[in-house]
């Protein structure tokens, strides 16, 4: 269905090509994942397929690809639009109508079909998605999972033989991301559709695909196989595969359920032990008192009378469905959304001594859409503004920036970095500012497992310094590797408040995988595993 | 046996939307009818014809609460042409209303007065000018309301598709811009910033440009790969034939309507050339939406409804130019001296007969969901 025939891409602007000798061939039918590292070129290879790569972005492509024998040099991607569905990674800025039932009829009334024709399909369509409920809605007024199964829908009314999806389930909660990939599952295997996809969440969809196609960005190739076979040497792997390569356990799990079946054995092993969590001061003192805190936006009310002490030392996680209020909390301890009733209190002995004479001092926020944070025109420069706005030394943001993301360089432009970079260099300029209380919305969009980890270990020092960390997150492996506690919201209120290990093992929405498999044991993550095996033998 | 309900309605009556075309065709009959006037009963009575159709015609939707918007616009109109009227310009008129201090503006500005007499004259004179303006701007809300705007980009012929497009796109790029100033401000707060001043308006302008730019571009990717710009092959020729036939045909019409506002000309040319210009146009649309192969999903209908809304608004304007032909009087009030305004009985008739759409069209069909933001799970 899908032939790369010795395909090399260069962008116009750069030396090194981002695609380099690529042969590959995707049968029909076939769920393909594209996996790799942050900015390593996976959106690049996804947009080649429809020819949006490179009569639409530029650049010099050497080499053939063909979709079901047309070839991308002479069809732009408006000629390829029968054959081949493309749902971008932000589905809201490329929605082109404000009604869903229209917004699906979109792609069909430009191929040309009778409007009979049109009209039976948008019916089997809202059928197929579950979104018949919403067809006469304005897609504003939708959630994060409605607007994605939307814009799949938008793409499958016209019938493509290939669907492409970037990243379909990065900005979801873990229910929604399950429709979504229920919903795809169905296409795969009632319709025979051909789906490519890239993700970083593999614990989301690895058990899902036929084959994964690995991009390791830099120089190296592109390879690609059997999901088992490439999953036992790439660092680009989900829990339950390094359990399972901890464990030695052949083949290797791809699915919480594989491993639970070969995993008898490290259960009894592990009876008995406990976790070693991350020692918390005895004495808490608390960074910031919110009390009875009140958020609305005129009817509708994002959080109702929310009491929550934030104590220093400790990482917070804030969960909940998209719209469960957590980013209007974020937005209200900053002073971004106004408060109706309640107050916010920070205790300003932490912010005595810090450097800067601004709101650094007391909080600093890593927002949703991190783009809006940069405003320089390279990356150096973005560092430097950041060294001042902090009052932290010169180099701090940079030296901070190579170690988070190695792969960055000074003179960049922060607009041409791929979604997760840019969202490293704005965690880089909050976290180079040092605030007593750092805040962080959605932190691991994007983001690939060995930038997680680097991360989760910069938030692990700075609380062990003494700062206070919350995070609004849909990600439950970083909540089990990092957080001390655990907020779920709904509705705006606190359904939820505990240690990480008493909320996350007793709900299986959140759990992580590791405790999925190992339940009913405590335990959360591999390295805590891996540590209690060593202790085991010792 | 068959069984008949009481009157047999047919599928035309049952709750549907109304042809976007025929609401703008009436409101926009009721805007001209109001331009021909300075008659202020007739333009209250417009205006009450307009808000009573609005209020039983229009669907439960965003952009239908924008009628009391227009109306609000149209009084600030007014009171802003009395006012100034009454400081600035130059009054004439025998009934003195009050006398205010004037003062001396340098010989430069000769042609405008500060203060001085105020007469009645003068301001009633204001009063229905600024009437008209506000009856004109409330009609054009009234169409807002009852028919959105991208909703009559639908019906727009196949070949202004694009431009209908980058209107729509262009419409749609403004509050994008404005959602990334106010998320700029944001983020310069987070960064300890000030958001006031040059050296902030300096700082944000690149990457507000920068983020709607990239929205847009984002939104040229995805309207490329789901096929916008398809075209079925056609010859430079007939494509450039097309556009002459298009472009010949408007320009007739703009001559045939100055012709027929300009007293130069006389009526039967100006019409021929109207008539002329609307038949090129047409046929060169007609012959360059044969190289689209778009199509339009649920087309609105031109039914019955439809058709007696367009009458009822071309009844309105037929009304209006015949007696402002024949009894140019009874349009235009007098104000010097001050009369009673007439109430010319053809257009009363023709008007009320303008406001029976309230009734005799279709209900606009009900939502079956209401916007709520919650997710429901399963």
């Amino acid at each position: 269905m899908i032939h790369f025939d010795d395909v090399t891409f260069t962008y116009a602007e750069k030396s090194e090509p981002t695609i380099r000798r690529l042969t590959l061939e995707i049968p029909e039918g076939e769920l393909a994942l594209v996996v790799g590292q942050t900015g390593s070129g996976k959106t690049t290879l996804l947009r080649a397929i429809n020819g949006l790569v490179p009569h639409f972005t530029g650049g010099t492509l050497q080499g053939r690809i063909t979709i079901d024998g047309r070839d991308t040099a002479t069809y732009p991607p408006r000629e390829l639009a029968d054959l081949v569905g493309v749902v971008p990674q932000d589905p809201m800025s490329s929605f082109v109508t404000d009604m869903v039932e229209d917004e699906l009829a979109y792609g069909m009334e430009c191929l040309g079909l009778a409007p009979a024709v049109m009209r039976r399909r948008v019916e089997e369509i809202l059928d197929l998605m579950g979104i018949a409920d919403l067809r006469d809605r304005p897609i504003t007024t939708l959630s994060g999972g409605q607007r994605q199964r939307v814009a799949i829908g938008a793409v499958l009314t016209s019938h493509p033989k290939v669907l492409v999806l970037d990243e379909p389930t990065s900005a979801l909660d873990p229910g929604a991301a399950e429709e979504v990939l229920a919903a795809l599952q169905r296409l795969v295997h009632d319709l025979g559709v051909t789906v490519v996809m890239a993700e970083h969440r593999l614990e989301r969809v690895v058990q899902y695909a036929d084959r994964v196609i690995l991009v390791p960005g830099g120089n190296a190739p592109i390879t690609w196989g059997d999901p088992a076979v490439m999953m036992l040497s790439t660092p680009m792997a989900p829990p339950v595969v390094h359990l399972g390569r901890l464990a030695g356990w052949s083949p290797l799990p791809l699915s919480v359920r594989d491993a639970r079946r070969s995993a008898s054995g490290l259960r009894s092993l592990l009876i008995g032990q406990q976790p070693h969590l991350r020692s918390v001061r005895s004495a808490p003192v608390p960074v910031a008192e919110i009390d009875s805190l009140v958020v609305r936006y005129g009817q509708r009310v994002a959080l109702r009378e929310v009491s929550i002490t934030v104590d220093a030392g400790t990482i917070t996680a804030l969960m909940g469905r998209n719209g469960a209020g957590k980013s209007s909390l974020l937005n209200a301890l900053v002073g971004l959304v106004p408060h109706a009733a309640g107050s916010v209190t920070f205790h300003a002995a932490a912010a005595q001594d810090h450097p800067s004479r601004n709101v650094l001092a007391t909080v600093g926020l890593v927002p949703q859409e991190p783009g809006d944070l940069l405003e320089a025109i390279t990356v150096a420069e973005e560092c430097r503004h950041a060294d001042r706005d902090a009052g932290c030394a010169a180099g701090t943001t940079r030296a901070l920036l190579a170690l988070l993301a190695p792969e960055i360089t000074d003179t960049t432009h922060p607009r041409d970095l791929s979604e997760g970079q840019r969202l490293l260099l704005a965690l880089t300029i909050m976290l180079a500012a040092r605030p007593p209380l750092l805040l962080l919305d959605e932190p691991t969009r994007g983001l690939d497992y060995p930038t997680k980890h680097r991360l989760a270990a910069i938030l692990r020092d700075l609380a062990d310094a003494g700062h206070a960390v919350v995070l609004a997150t849909h990600d439950v492996e970083l909540v089990a590797e990092v957080a001390d506690r655990v907020i779920v919201l709904a509705d705006g209120e606190v359904v939820a408040d505990g240690s990480t290990t008493d909320i996350v093992t007793s709900s299986p929405m959140f759990a992580p995988q590791v405790a999925k498999v190992l339940a009913p044991g405590p335990f959360l993550t591999v390295d805590q595993v891996r540590t209690a095996i060593s202790e085991e033998s010792a | 046996m068959t069984i008949t309900g009481p009157v047999a309605l047919g599928s035309q009556s049952l709750p549907r939307w109304i042809h976007p075309g025929a609401w703008w065709l009436w409101a926009l009959a009721l805007a001209l009818a109001a331009s021909r006037t300075t008659n202020p009963l007739l333009l209250i009575l417009i205006v009450t014809v307009a808000g009573i159709v609005v209020y039983r015609r229009r669907p439960n939707a965003p952009w239908a609460r924008s009628f009391s918007f227009f109306l609000a616009l149209g009084a600030v109109i007014i009171v802003i042409r009395v006012v100034a009227q009454a400081i600035l310009g130059a009054s004439f008129g025998t009934v003195l209303v009050v006398d205010l201090p004037s003062v001396q503006l340098p010989t430069f500005m000769a042609g405008l007065t500060l203060g001085g007499p105020v007469y009645l004259e003068s301001l009633l004179g204001a009063l229905y000018d600024g009437m008209r303006l506000a009856t004109i701007i409330a009609c054009v809300g009234a169409a807002n309301s009852l028919a959105s705007p991208t909703r009559l980009l639908k019906s727009v012929p196949a070949a202004l598709y694009e431009v209908g497009v980058a209107v729509v796109v262009a419409v749609s790029f403004v509050p994008r811009l404005v959602e990334h100033v106010v998320s700029t401000r944001h983020t310069r707060k987070l960064r300890g910033r000030t958001t006031r001043g040059v050296r902030a308006i300096a700082g944000s302008a690149v990457p507000v440009l920068h983020g709607a730019l990239e929205s847009s571009v984002v939104l040229a990717a995805a309207m490329d790969s789901r096929g916008y710009g398809r075209r079925a092959p056609v010859s430079t020729m007939s494509r450039r034939t097309t556009s002459a036939a298009v472009l010949i045909g408007l320009v007739c019409v703009v001559i045939g309507s100055y012709g027929l506002l300009s007293p130069g000309m006389p009526a039967i040319v100006a019409i021929a050339f109207i008539l002329l210009g609307l038949f090129g146009s047409a046929a060169g649309l007609w012959w360059a939406s044969k190289s689209r192969t778009r199509t339009v999903y649920r087309p609105d209908p031109w039914w019955l409804p439809e058709w007696l809304l367009a009458a009822s608004a071309i009844g309105v304007v037929v009304a209006f130019i015949y007696v402002g032909n024949m009894f140019p009087a009874l349009l235009v009030t007098s104000t010097m001296p001050p009369a009673i305004p007439a109430l010319p009985m053809l257009c009363v008739i023709a008007l009320v007969c303008a406001a029976t759409p309230g009734w005799f069209t279709p209900r606009p069909p009900l939502h079956s969901s209401t916007p709520v933001v919650v997710e429901v799970r399963t």
